[in-house]
C-alpha cells in the first residue's frame, strides 16, 4: 500500500522532468532551471540510486512532518495559558525504547537496499573496454587504452567563443565519445592536483587522486550528451572544467573511433614516455 | 581553588581592577567569556560579510564582483575558504566554548571560578594570536584558495608558492593548543569543582555537553595538529608526507583531517544541544525529559563520532567494504540523535510553555536541526553520495544541522543569559523581529540549495551554468534577509545595554532551576564563594 505511493508519486515526478528534453533532436542530460529532483537518471547505477532517493526522500520529510507536527501541537496545547500548570513527567520507558528502536528499524530497512545499490554501482565484471581519464590544472585528458592509445585533451570553452547551442561552462572543444549500451570500465588518476569526475545523469563521481588510480564503470542507457563538472577544488579554475560525453551507436561509436585515430594520430604517439610515466594506468 | 577563594575573600564586590589589567590580564572566568564572546562577534562580522559577497557574486550566473582572471578567481577561493575557517574555529567555537561555557560552567556547577585561571587567560590570547595570523594569511601571497580542508596536493608548495597556507597552518595551530588548554581546563573544573551534592548525575546538561565537548576537542586536535605539522614540513623542510611523486599520499591527509573534522562538527553542535537543554526546559516549566538518556545520548554521539569521518571521503576511491562500514556506521549516530530530539519534544509535552525568545530560538533550532539531520541521512549512503557529494546538497545540509543550527543555539544562548551577563533584558518587540528575521532569512538562504544539488551543481565555484540561477537567486535574497537579521542583532545589543529593563536574580520564573540564576544579575565579579550544598536535591534538570 506504502510501497505503491511511493511508487506512483515519484512516477508523477518523474514524468514531469522527463518532459523536458523531449523537444531536442538529440538527448541532452544536464540541469534545468526550476529542476527539483535529480538529472534524469540514464545508467543503471544511478537508476538505482534515484529510486534509492525515492525512498530516503519520503522517509525523510515523513519524520520531519513528525517532529513540526509535535512541535506544533506542544507549542500550542500546553502554551502557559491553556495549561498553566505542567506536568511532572520525566520518564516513560516504554517511550524512550520505543523512540530507540524504531529509528534503528528505519535505519535497517534504508541501509539494505542503500548496501545493495553500492555494491553494484562499484565495480563491472565484465567490462567491454576501458577508458582513462586523467584530470589536468584546468581540463582533461582521454586516452582508449583498446582503441590504440588513442589519446586526447578536451578543453572549455570559453564564454566568448561559445557557439549558438552550447552551454556555457559545460561545453568543450573535443567531448570525450563513449558507446551507449556498453559496460565501460573507468579508470581515474590526475597529473597535478586532486580533481574529481562527475557526471550526475550517470551517478559517476570518483577523484582523479595524483599517483593512485580509482577504478569505477559506467552503461549509457542512450546515445546522447551528457554534461558534468569537476567535483573537487582543484584551484583557481575549478569551476571552469566541465565534461561532456557524447554517447554514440555502438556502430556510430566504431565509426567515430576510426575518424578519431586519424584525427588525434599526432597525439597519441606525442612525448609518449612523459604521458605514460605520469599517467601509469593499471 | 583554594587559594583564588582565599585571596579574594573579605575584597569588596565592586572592586574591578584597572581597565588593561582587567581585561588583558584577567583570570575571571566571567570576565574572559566576555572577552571570548566579543572576539566572536567580531569574527562573526568578517565571517560574515564574506558569506555575503560570495552570495552577491553568485546571485546571477557570470562574474559580478570577482574579475575574470587567476587573481579574481583565487580571491574568491580564499573567501570560501577564509568563511569557512572563521565560523569554525573564530565564531562558534569561541562563542560557545570559549564564552558562554567559561560564563556558565562555574556558575551551574557551584564552583568560584575555572580551575585554571590564568591557562584560561592563555586560552583567550591564543586564540586571538591564531585570528590574527588567519587574517594576516589572507591577505599575504593571494591567500590560502583551498577550501576549509586544506587538501594536498592543492595545498602544497607546488600549487600554493607564498606564505599563505603557513599562516593559515600557523593559525589553526594557535587556536587548536587555545583549545586544547581550554578543554583541559573545563574537563578539570568539571571533575575536581562541584559544589558538594551536584554528581555528575545532577549536573545540568550544559555542563555535560560541555564536559563530553572538551574530550572531543582533546582527542581530536592533536590529530589535526599532526597533520597540519606533517603539511608545514611537506611544504617548508622537504618531507614528503604526502606527496605522491615521493611516495606520500594524499589521501593521508584526508584520513588526518577528517579525523578531526567529523568530532569537530560535534563540538559545533553539542554546546548548543546543551543550551537548548536548558532553555526547553526552563521555559517549559518542566525537568528535561529523560535527562540521563539525554547525557549518555551526547555521550554516545561523540564515541561514534570518532569511526564516521571517512564519509567525508567516499569518492577518494576506497574499497566498497569500507564505504560499506563507514554507511552502517554513520546511520548509527541517527539514535542517538533521535533520542535529543524525541527528549526535547516529551520535555515540552505536558509543560506550560512560555514562547519567550530563548525559547523562539529552541524551537527554531530543533527545526533546522531535524531539516539538517535527515538530508544527513540522505549522505551517508555512500550510494547516494555518488550524486551528492561536493554539491550544494552538501552545503544546504551542513548549514542547516551545524552552521545555522549552531547560531541559532547562539543566539538562544544570548538571548536567555543576557539579564544575567549584563544586570538588563532585551528589547522585546526588536528582539522578536530580529528572530522572525533571521529564522526566515536563513530558510529563504539555505532551502533552495537542496535543490540546487539535487540538479547536480558544484560547491566552491564563483560561476555555475544558466540553469542553476533561479534557485541560488532565490538564496542570496535570503542572504540578505539574513544580513538584515544580524544587523538588528548588534541594534538588540546595544538598546539592551543602552536601555534595556533591570533584571532580578532569576528573570525567568519557576522553569529557570539550575545555579546561575541564583546568583544575582548581572553575576557580581566573584560567585559562589560558600559554595552552595546540592545534596539531597533532585537532578538539577
Ligand atoms: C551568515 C550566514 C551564512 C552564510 C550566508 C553562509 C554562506 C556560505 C557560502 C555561500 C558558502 C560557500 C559554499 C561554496 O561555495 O561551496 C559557505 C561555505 C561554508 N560555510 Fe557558511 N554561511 C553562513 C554561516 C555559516 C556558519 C555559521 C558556519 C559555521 C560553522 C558556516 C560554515 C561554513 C563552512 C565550513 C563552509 C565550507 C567552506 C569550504 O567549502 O571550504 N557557515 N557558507
Ligand atoms: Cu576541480
Ligand atoms: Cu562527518
Amino acid at each position: 500500500m506504502f510501497k505503491r505511493l511511493i511508487i506512483k508519486t515519484s512516477v508523477v515526478w518523474l514524468g514531469l522532468l522527463a518532459v523536458g528534453p523531449v523537444l531536442a533532436e538529440e538527448y541532452v542530460a544536464r540541469s534545468k532551471p526550476w529542476q527539483m529532483w535529480l538529472q534524469e537518471p540514464m545508467s543503471p547505477s544511478a537508476e538505482k540510486i534515484n529510486d534509492l532517493n525515492v525512498l530516503l526522500l519520503w522517509i525523510e520529510v515523513g519524520i520531519v512532518v513528525f517532529v513540526l507536527a509535535l512541535l506544533a501541537y506542544c507549542i500550542i496545547r500546553f502554551r502557559e495559558k491553556r495549561n498553566p500548570t505542567p506536568t511532572k513527567t520525566t520518564h516513560n520507558t516504554a517511550l524512550e525504547v520505543a523512540w530507540t528502536a524504531i529509528p534503528v528499524l528505519i535505519l535497517v530497512a534504508i541501509a539494505v537496499p542503500s548496501l545493495k545499490v553500492l555494491y553494484y554501482t562499484d565495480q563491472t565484471p565484465n567490462a567491454e573496454m576501458t577508458l582513462k581519464v586523467a584530470g589536468n590544472q584546468w581540463y582533461w585528458t582521454y586516452i582508449y587504452p583498446d582503441h590504440g592509445d588513442l589519446e586526447f585533451d578536451s578543453n572549455p570553452i570559453p564564454d566568448d567563443e561559445l557557439k549558438p547551442g552550447q552551454p556555457r561552462l559545460l561545453s568543450v572543444d573535443n567531448p570525450v565519445y563513449l558507446p551507449a549500451n556498453t559496460n565501460i570500465r573507468l579508470l581515474l588518476s590526475s597529473n597535478d592536483v586532486i580533481h574529481n569526475w562527475a557526471i550526475p545523469s550517470l551517478a559517476v563521481k570518483l577523484d582523479n587522486t595524483p599517483g593512485r588510480v580509482n577504478e569505477t564503470w559506467v552503461r549509457i542507457n542512450k546515445p546522447g550528451s551528457y554534461y558534468g563538472m569537476c567535483s573537487e577544488l582543484c584551484g583557481v579554475y575549478h569551476s571552469f572544467m566541465p565534461i561532456h560525453i557524447k554517447a554514440l551507436s555502438r556502430e556510430n561509436f566504431k565509426k567515430w573511433v576510426v575518424k578519431a585515430k586519424l584525427e588525434f594520430a599526432a597525439n597519441s604517439r606525442s612525448d609518449e614516455t612523459l604521458r605514460v610515466a605520469q599517467v601509469e594506468i593499471r | 581553588m583554594a587559594n583564588s577563594v582565599e585571596a579574594h575573600h573579605g575584597e569588596h564586590e565592586h572592586h574591578y581592577p584597572g581597565f588593561f589589567t582587567r581585561w588583558f590580564c584577567s583570570t575571571n572566568h566571567k570576565d574572559i567569556g566576555t572577552l571570548y564572546l566579543w572576539v566572536a562577534m567580531i569574527a562573526a562580522i568578517i565571517g560574515g560579510v564574506m558569506s555575503w559577497y560570495i552570495r552577491a557574486e553568485l546571485a546571477e550566473p557570470g562574474l559580478q564582483l570577482i574579475s575574470n582572471d587567476p587573481e579574481g578567481r583565487q580571491f574568491y577561493n580564499v573567501l570560501v575558504t577564509g568563511h569557512g575557517f572563521i565560523m569554525v574555529f573564530f565564531v562558534v567555537m569561541p562563542a560557545m566554548i570559549g564564552g558562554f561555557g567559561n560564563w556558565f560552567v562555574p556558575l551551574m556547577i557551584g564552583a568560584p571560578d575555572m580551575a585554571f585561571p590564568r591557562m584560561n587567560n592563555i586560552s583567550f590570547w591564543l586564540l586571538a594570536a591564531g585570528f590574527i595570523l588567519l587574517l594576516i594569511a589572507a591577505f599575504i601571497d593571494g591567500g590560502p584558495g583551498t577550501g576549509w580542508t586544506v587538501y594536498p596536493p592543492l595545498s602544497s608548495a607546488d600549487f600554493h608558492p607564498g606564505r599563505a597556507v603557513d599562516f593559515g597552518i600557523l593559525s589553526l595551530h594557535v587556536a587548536g593548543a587555545s583549545s586544547i588548554l581550554g578543554a583541559i581546563n573545563f574537563i578539570v573544573t568539571i571533575f575536581n569543582m562541584r559544589a558538594p551534592g551536584m554528581t555528575i548525575h545532577r549536573m545540568p546538561l550544559f555542563v555535560w555537553a560541555m564536559l563530553i565537548t572538551a574530550f572531543l576537542l582533546l582527542l581530536a586536535l592533536p590529530v589535526l595538529a599532526g597533520g597540519l605539522t606533517m603539511l608545514l614540513t611537506d611544504r617548508n623542510f622537504g618531507t614528503s608526507f604526502f606527496d605522491p611523486g615521493q611516495g606520500g599520499d594524499p589521501v593521508l591527509w584526508q584520513h588526518l583531517f577528517w579525523f578531526f573534522g567529523h568530532p569537530e562538527v560535534y563540538i559545533i553542535i553539542l554546546p548548543a544541544f546543551g543550551i537548548i537543554s536548558q532553555i526547553v526546559s526552563t521555559f517549559s516549566k518542566k525537568p528535561v525529559f529523560g535527562y540521563l538518556g539525554m547525557a549518555y545520548a551526547m555521550a554516545a554521539i561523540g564515541v561514534v563520532g570518532f569511526v564516521v569521518w571517512a564519509h567525508h571521503m567516499y569518492t577518494v576511491g576506497f574499497d566498497v567494504n569500507t564505504r560499506a562500514y563507514f554507511t552502517a556506521a554513520t546511520m548509527v549516530i541517527a539514535v542517538p540523535t533521535g533520542v535529543k530530539i524525541f527528549s526535547w519534544l516529551a520535555t515540552m509535552w505536558g509543560g506550560s510553555i512560555r514562547m519567550e525568545v530563548p525559547m523562539m530560538y529552541a524551537v527554531a533550532f530543533i527545526f533546522l536541526f531535524v531539516v539538517g539531520g535527515v538530508t544527513g541521512i540522505t549522505l551517508a549512503n555512500s550510494s547516494a553520495d555518488l550524486v551528492f557529494h561536493d554539491t550544494y546538497y552538501v552545503v544546504a545540509h551542513f548549514h542547516y544541522v551545524m552552521g545555522i543550527a549552531a547560531i541559532l543555539g547562539m543566539f538562544a544562548g544570548w538571548y536567555y543569559w543576557i539579564g544575567k551577563m549584563s544586570g538588563r533584558q532585551y528589547p522585546e518587540t526588536l528582539s522578536r523581529l530580529q528572530f522572525w528575521l533571521f529564522f526566515i532569512g536563513v530558510n529563504v538562504l539555505f532551502f533552495p540549495q537542496h535543490f540546487s544539488g539535487f540538479a547536480g551543481m558544484p560547491r566552491r565555484i564563483p560561476d555555475y551554468p544558466d540553469a542553476y540561477a533561479p534557485y541560488n537567486y532565490i538564496s542570496s535574497i535570503g542572504a540578505l534577509i539574513t544580513a538584515v537579521g544580524t544587523l538588528l542583532f548588534f541594534v538588540v545589543l546595544w538598546r539592551t545595554y543602552a536601555a534595556g529593563t533591570r533584571v532580578g536574580a532569576n528573570p525567568w520564573g519557576e522553569g529557570a532551576t539550575t545555579l546561575e540564576w541564583s546568583v544575582d544579575s548581572p553575576a557580581p565579579w566573584h560567585t559562589h564563594e560558600d559554595l552552595p550544598d546540592m545534596a539531597g536535591k533532585a537532578p538539577a534538570e
